[in-house]
């Protein structure tokens, strides 16, 4: 069953063409990859579902309902979250603030309650702070619980990040270049995060990612582009000896000369 | 001022010594406002109080419950010993006015980072929407009713000058909220000097604000049959207003609400991308920030039984924003140290200073013209303060702390749940 239906998605920015008419279908609690060289239009592909960018035409659909023309917090209360490529963390606020916020959505504490301090008001704020320190532990950061997210090391940012994504409960779960600065050791435990996330969590899980190890590794599937287009997709293995796939990496050429 | 505080902690090292020292520093302060004639500075001591309370080592409840008696009591009724109770009351209240005023830009400004340069604006709302209607003024154009208003009305008024000047906070947030960053602030400046004008204008074609003459013989507040009138009874009407808009700020500081605004302060993308709608976060800071503003204004048209358009200039926008940057932006007891601070230097020292000079100046013959006088040189002053604290104080007095949580009890909590989760699925 898809979860994720993409039809014929085109972005323009005046006459440049970030993406054309991509159409992508995606199975429910699988892991999808994204990949393609620098400039490709992943990431503007990525904004276009979390309705940052609204598409030039083309529709998006989730379990068949259109997301285009939803604003972002509406997109997110659907059910799809994500991080994104250049960290973005609320870095004046502690860790598990950090991910408090990401269960925004999903917290019935009105501020008028607040006020009046009726007690199953701050029953949802302590059992939200509770389960916010479980997930803390899940992706392994309980112990700078009260530290500034701003303070973390680059690894840690990157986990909370997705530690504050999956606090909101997603159905899809977008990952932007979750291994992006990491050493192998980081990448392996993130590896395992992100399978322990779709078994645990029942998410399906998209993901752009350059490195190619672990997106040969982790993916179900795999939708390569270039220049704004869909060049080639399938398994991880038909996209390994794709010519097109290939040539775009390495340039013309490098397929004839091997 | 921590080495404030660790100093007072190495002479002070056993809590039963504290609680005596700072019982004597009451004392003294307290007795050299009576003792003293001219006795500001043992009155400013004496409010540096709160202050050190603030940092004793002592536990919550108690200080708050110290601190109260201390501004509700002691203060009070020390300074009605000394032969200028009315004017120290008169501090008292404008330092109560100006804190809700601060705490509440506090919210736009500090909590959900949207800078707001026409603060005033909500302030004036308030005070109009009470002058307009506990005077004569309302009979000029109201079609029906009696005017003024009773002074019982005031308390009820209270609450309309907190929707009213809410409403504007909306009205301005709407069209304002598309724009960011310096733009806003330009826009917010824009709207403060509006309102400004518009009350300054409004004479005609129908007499709603009575125009550049402003508004005169207001109503003054009826608490059961009493008239309220003199600055000492006001003093009580602040500091109660005061209390709440404390209590609301320190609720909503750490609940969904008040992390929704700092999220949308310090990364507005991701806080959209975890459901949080901006456009009603940003509103809700402009609503709850303006109505304390709205509610203070209400006090201060009925205590100056006056009002014009001239108490709302952008001066006093300026103002209200240094004592959240002086304060500690998002700093609660911060801002409420900015605004004592700001409001003491205007009405007290600089005051002092230039009646010192000028009576320095008559009996050693030295003429100082009177525009040196520091009285006159608020802004040189504010402004100075200001890019000292930019240069090297950015986080201000008192910086902002963000709320630590009980690890080890959240560690507890945790376990026991998942140790009921378990046992519960083995049940069934």
């Amino acid at each position: 069953m898809n979860i994720l239906e993409v039809n014929h998605l085109t972005k323009k920015f005046g006459g440049l063409t970030a993406t054309s008419d991509i159409t992508m279908n995606i199975e429910k609690n699988s892991i999808t990859a994204v990949i393609g060289p620098n400039g490709a239009g992943k990431t503007t592909f990525f904004n276009m579902i979390t309705a940052v960018y609204k598409p030039t035409s083309g529709d998006i659909l989730l379990n068949g309902k259109s997301l285009v023309g939803l604003k972002p917090h509406q997109v997110s209360q659907f059910g799809i979250t994500r991080t994104f490529q250049n960290i973005r963390l609320f870095n004046d606020m502690t860790v598990l603030e950090n991910v408090l916020v990401g269960m925004h959505q999903n917290l019935k504490s009105h501020w008028v309650g607040t006020l009046l301090q009726l007690p199953h008001i701050r029953r949802i704020e302590e059992n939200a702070k509770i389960e916010a320190y479980d997930i803390l532990k899940y992706v392994g950061l309980d112990k700078y619980t009260n530290e500034n997210a701003g303070n973390l090391a680059y690894g840690a940012q990157r986990r909370l990040e997705i530690g504050r994504a999956i606090a909101a409960k997603p159905k899809i779960l977008l990952l932007d270049e979750p291994a992006a600065g990491m050493n192998p050791k980081e990448t392996d435990r993130l590896t395992q995060l992100i399978y322990d996330l779709r078994t645990k969590l029942d998410v399906t899980i998209i993901l752009i990612e350059h490195d190619m190890k672990l997106v040969m590794k982790i993916s179900d599937f795999i939708y390569v582009l270039d220049h704004g287009e869909l060049i080639a997709s399938g398994k991880p293995e038909e996209i390994r000896s794709n010519k097109r796939v290939i040539e775009a990496y390495l340039g013309k050429g490098a397929v004839a000369n091997d | 001022m921590t080495s404030l505080g660790a100093l007072f902690n190495k002479i002070a090292e056993s809590k039963r010594n504290q609680i005596i020292l700072f019982i004597a520093y009451v004392l003294v302060t307290g007795l050299g406002l009576i003792l003293l004639p001219d006795s500001t500075v043992a009155f400013l001591l004496l409010l540096f109080s709160i202050l050190i309370l603030y940092y004793i080592d002592f536990n919550l409840k108690a200080k708050w419950i110290t601190g109260l008696v201390i501004l509700a009591v002691i203060v009070p009724f020390i300074s009605s010993f000394s032969g200028s109770y009315q004017t120290y009351m008169e501090v008292g209240t404008l330092v109560g006015i100006y804190c809700a005023m601060a705490l509440g830009l506090n919210i736009v400004v500090g909590f959900a980072g949207l800078l707001d340069l026409g603060f005033i604006a909500f302030f004036a709302v308030g005070a109009y929407s009470y002058a307009i209607f506990a005077s004569g003024q309302a009979a000029k154009f109201m079609p029906f009713g009696h005017y003024p208003l009773p002074g019982g009305t005031f308390w009820i008024f209270i609450l309309i000058g907190a929707f009213v000047a809410a409403l504007f906070g909306i009205i301005l947030g709407v069209p304002v909220l598309r724009v960011r960053g310096d733009y806003l602030a330009i826009v917010t400046l824009g709207f403060g000097e509006i309102i400004r004008i518009l009350l300054n204008n409004m004479d005609h074609p129908i007499n709603i604000t009575n125009g550049s003459m402003g508004i005169a013989s207001i109503t003054p507040p009826n608490f059961f049959g009493i008239s309220i009138g003199s600055s000492s009874q006001f003093y009580y009407i602040a500091l109660c207003i005061f209390l709440v808009v404390i209590y609301i700020v320190r609720k909503l500081e750490n609940s969904k609400l008040g992390r929704a605004w700092k999220a949308v302060r310090d990364n507005e993308i991701a806080a959209q991308a975890m459901g949080i709608p901006l456009v009603k976060t940003k509103l809700a800071a402009f609503a709850i920030g303006a109505s304390f503003s709205g509610m203070m204004g209400v006090v201060f048209a009925a205590k100056q039984m006056f009002v014009d358009a001239t108490s709302f200039t952008y001066l006093e926008s300026t103002i209200v924003l240094v004592m959240v940057i002086l304060g500690g932006m998002g700093s609660v007891p911060g801002v409420i140290l900015g605004a004592a601070v700001v409001i003491i230097l205007r009405t007290q020292v600089l005051t002092n200073i230039s009646n010192w000079l000028s009576s320095l100046s008559a009996t050693y013959g030295i003429p100082i013209p009177p525009a040196l006088s520091p009285e006159k040189m608020q802004l040189l002053i504010f402004g100075l303060l200001l890019i000292i604290f930019a240069l090297y104080r950015t986080q201000g007095l008192i910086p902002h702390k963000n709320r630590k949580v009980d690890v080890a009890r959240l560690e507890r909590e945790s376990a026991e749940l998942a140790h009921k989760a378990s046992s519960g699925g083995a049940d069934s």
